[in-house]
């Protein structure tokens, strides 16, 4: 049965990168992207259970707090041009 | 086994909502629409499948670690959603509205 779930979020996967290829403006490619990197979350979590080895949800937490600083990080860099830093003039 | 049943139905309801999330955001016609599809992932698909994992888990450190990758979707997700739209609206993406509901076009 965690073939099925798996299958489920593996197809969502596909459908979020298809937006992100086709996306007419940058939010939507990164509104896209964000949510892959959920569905990687659940991909890894239900990985873990379905080989019976729930070790890998340590590199679940990382991947939440990766894909939450790419998004704000690409965010940024969009909207700034830059990451922040101080100018050099 | 009721725990069992419990958890299978939390996981398949998961995945069928993240398959109807995927479809909105690959089908509905507006950016602002398509945050909609992709906020029915985050909250309940990412919920239910780690609702059910748990159940699937019982007591444990395992429960534990579900549990922190909960709490840390529900911190960050709705904060990169916000990011986004606001940053979309400040960069002039107005949402599609129908003409003869709304006169006031915001």
């Amino acid at each position: 049965m965690f073939v099925v779930v798996t299958a489920a979020i593996i197809l969502t996967m596909a459908l979020a990168l298809t937006r992100a290829a086709l996306g007419p403006t940058v939010f939507d490619r990164i509104l896209a992207i964000n949510m892959f990197g959920t569905k990687t979350v659940l991909l890894i979590a239900v990985l873990g259970f379905l080989t019976g080895r729930p070790d890998f949800l340590d590199l679940g937490l990382l991947y939440v707090l990766l894909n939450f600083i790419g998004v704000i990080a690409v965010l940024r860099l969009f909207t700034y041009r830059h990451f922040g830093e101080t100018s050099e003039t | 086994m009721i725990l069992d049943i419990l958890s299978w139905v939390c996981l398949v309801a998961g995945g069928l909502f993240g398959l109807i999330g995927g479809l909105g955001l690959l089908r509905l016609p507006d950016f602002y629409a398509r945050m909609h599809g992709a906020g029915i992932t985050d909250t309940c698909g990412a919920w239910l499948v780690l609702l059910g994992l748990m159940l699937q888990a019982g007591l444990g450190l395992v429960t534990v670690k579900l549990v922190m990758i909960g709490l840390l979707l529900a911190l960050t997700s709705p904060t990169a959603t916000h990011a986004l739209a606001k940053s979309a609206w400040t960069h002039g993406r107005k949402p599609l509205i129908p003409e003869e509901e709304g006169s006031s076009n915001i």
